[in-house]
């Protein structure tokens, strides 16, 4: 079993958001992370498949040198390799064509992603990665499990959960139930600075969409604070003046 | 420009998120269907419930289908009625599809639009970034556009009218199969993705044995149930109804928020509701900084007293 995990660096949950110009965000003082879904979800289910069948885990990341970090902390928590295709994460269909041309060239059973990014909350990477690998695809999965070389994933949707069953090789994105969040060890650590990273070359993929402006969101008018024993009358605010029910 | 709006069917009507799509494709040809088709697969009640948002023609696909052959006649659409843009939901099944027309068609696909897309030049809109936390208006590149429109963000907007639906047929592809659907959440209840109203509580209602009143006041406003990562992680609720970050993210009319601190996690999943009140008996609790309505008090104390006002107003009505 060969399973490719695509991974994205995100600022951290907390990290202050600002923008430096219109178009560019403010990384200064940030601390990045790999995006979580793509971490708690896809690479810990990859691992536990690994761990169960055998196999080998790489992940891969389109971006600059400064990706390496979160590369080698997926390292750490337990993939065997590691990729960085050096290219500009410019936007979605650059960022998949850059990874479906590294998996075209490296047989895959099963190309697992997170369900969207933190950061741009796209959630389209790796659908357009399964059309240009012609696989089939689920998004969202929160259950994962290989039966009779089949792939059976369960999907939370609002009145229950879907049920499907794929050949493989496929791509799935993770959704929360998928696996839970691994913390590294010190053993882990250490091993992963010997694992290998391999940098691989552009292959020169073009942006499909450009982000014009960064804005913040408009500012809230403020808190109306009702005094806890006139809390009857929230319903007549909400009715009379914010006109929500 | 030449417009395909597809639309997810669920139990022979359009859903919600579906029509929400349909609105938005029709404000952006100013209201002016003439350009507009859309597609829906399976088996429908009348028109689905599309002649009321005005969208005046319809392809109806019979059979059972999956995100592939529904791509696959997407396209096959696009190719023959010289498409330029498809819209469609920023849900499950959107997802799926948009991209694979994007690269079939060497379209510039812009995902979960929150706002009106303006046309000229290629299209350019606007989507929520950083979970909400900042906005960026993103333009397309190539003549082709696929827009996918994030649930709750339009609006249906029901103006009348009916909608001619003619039938046509393509095959399935079994590459992926919808094997079951465990219809495992409670019932009677609203589907929290498409509930206009959203009553949430978190670790400060002491336990699964004290959430009656939410339940209640979510009954007396319609509203769906929710909570926070904390209550389904220790599973005092189940996982489906954790919003934030890592659970799912809703945009709902009116949020309601009691016993929740608001960490940055939560509102990353909330920060899209348009009026949002917290209930908490911490003054300094963060989520009163993203309110717009806030009550400092004891949840037991303060929810019976919303409810009573809840039931009379409903008596009134």
């Amino acid at each position: 079993m060969k399973i490719l995990v695509c991974i994205s660096k995100v600022p951290d949950t907390t990290a202050k958001i600002a923008f430096s110009n219109p178009t560019t965000y403010d990384e200064n003082g940030v601390t990045f992370i790999i995006n979580p879904y793509d971490e708690w979800y896809a690479l810990v289910r990859a691992l536990e498949l690994k761990e169960t069948l055998g196999g080998t885990v790489v992940v891969a990341s389109v971006g600059g040198a400064d990706y390496e970090p979160i590369i080698r902390k997926a390292l750490a928590i337990g993939a065997d390799e590691g990729v960085r295709i050096d290219a500009p994460e410019s936007d979605a269909f650059a960022v998949a064509k850059e990874l479906s041309e590294y998996a075209k060239s490296n047989a895959f059973d099963l190309i697992l992603c997170g369900k969207e990014t933190i950061q741009y909350n796209g959630g389209i990477v790796p659908g357009m990665v399964a059309e240009m690998l012609n696989l089939p695809y689920v998004f969202g999965a929160s259950k994962l499990e290989l039966k009779d070389n089949k792939v059976v994933l369960e999907r939370e949707i609002a009145t229950g959960i879907e049920v499907f069953e794929s050949s493989l090789p496929m791509v799935v994105s993770a959704a929360k139930g998928m696996a839970e969040q691994r913390i590294p060890n010190m053993r882990g650590i250490m091993a992963a600075r010997t694992k290998p990273l391999a940098v691989v070359a552009s292959c020169g993929a073009s942006s499909a969409t450009e982000v014009k402006q960064f804005d913040m969101p408009p500012a809230k008018a403020g808190c109306k604070m009702i005094p806890a024993d006139q809390a009857a009358s929230l319903i007549q605010l909400l009715h009379e003046e914010a006109k929500v029910i | 420009m030449k417009t395909l709006v597809f639309v997810e069917n669920n139990n022979g009507k359009a859903t919600k998120a579906g029509l929400e799509a349909a609105s938005y494709a029709l404000a952006m040809h100013g209201g002016n269907a003439e350009n507009i088709t859309a597609i829906i697969f399976g088996e429908i009640q009348g028109d689905a419930g599309l002649g009321e948002v005005g969208i005046h023609q319809a392809v109806l696909v019979s059979g059972q289908h999956n995100s592939l052959s529904m791509a696959d006649k997407i396209q096959s659409w696009m190719d023959a009625n010289q498409g330029q843009l498809l819209v469609c939901s920023h849900d499950n099944v959107g997802k799926e599809i948009a991209p694979r027309i994007a690269i079939r068609s060497g379209a510039s696909l812009i995902s979960g639009a929150t706002q009106m897309a303006s046309v000229g030049n290629g299209v350019v809109v606007k989507r929520n970034v950083f979970s909400g936390k900042a906005i960026a208006e993103v333009a397309s590149k190539n003549n082709k556009v696929v827009l996918t429109v994030l649930p709750n963000s339009f609006g249906v907007k029901k103006i009348g009218g009916s909608c001619s639906v003619s039938a046509e047929s393509a095959s399935g592809n079994d590459q992926v199969k919808l094997i079951e659907v465990k219809g495992n959440h409670d019932d009677a209840g609203i589907p929290l993705p498409e509930a206009d109203i959203v009553v949430s509580g978190g670790r400060g209602m002491k336990g699964p044995e004290h959430w009656s009143p939410i339940e209640e006041l979510a009954k007396e406003l319609g509203a769906a149930t929710a909570c926070s990562r904390p209550v389904s992680d220790i599973g005092w609720r189940p996982h489906h109804e954790h919003v934030g970050q890592t659970g799912i993210a809703i945009r709902p009319n009116l949020y309601i928020a009691v016993g929740i601190s608001g960490a940055i996690q939560h509102l990353a999943g909330v920060n899209g509701s348009k009026v949002i009140v917290v209930i908490n008996k911490d003054a300094e609790a963060p989520f009163f900084k993203a309110a717009d309505y806030g009550i400092v008090g004891d949840a037991f104390e303060v929810l019976p007293q919303i409810i009573a006002a809840a039931k009379q107003f409903n008596a009134s009505k």
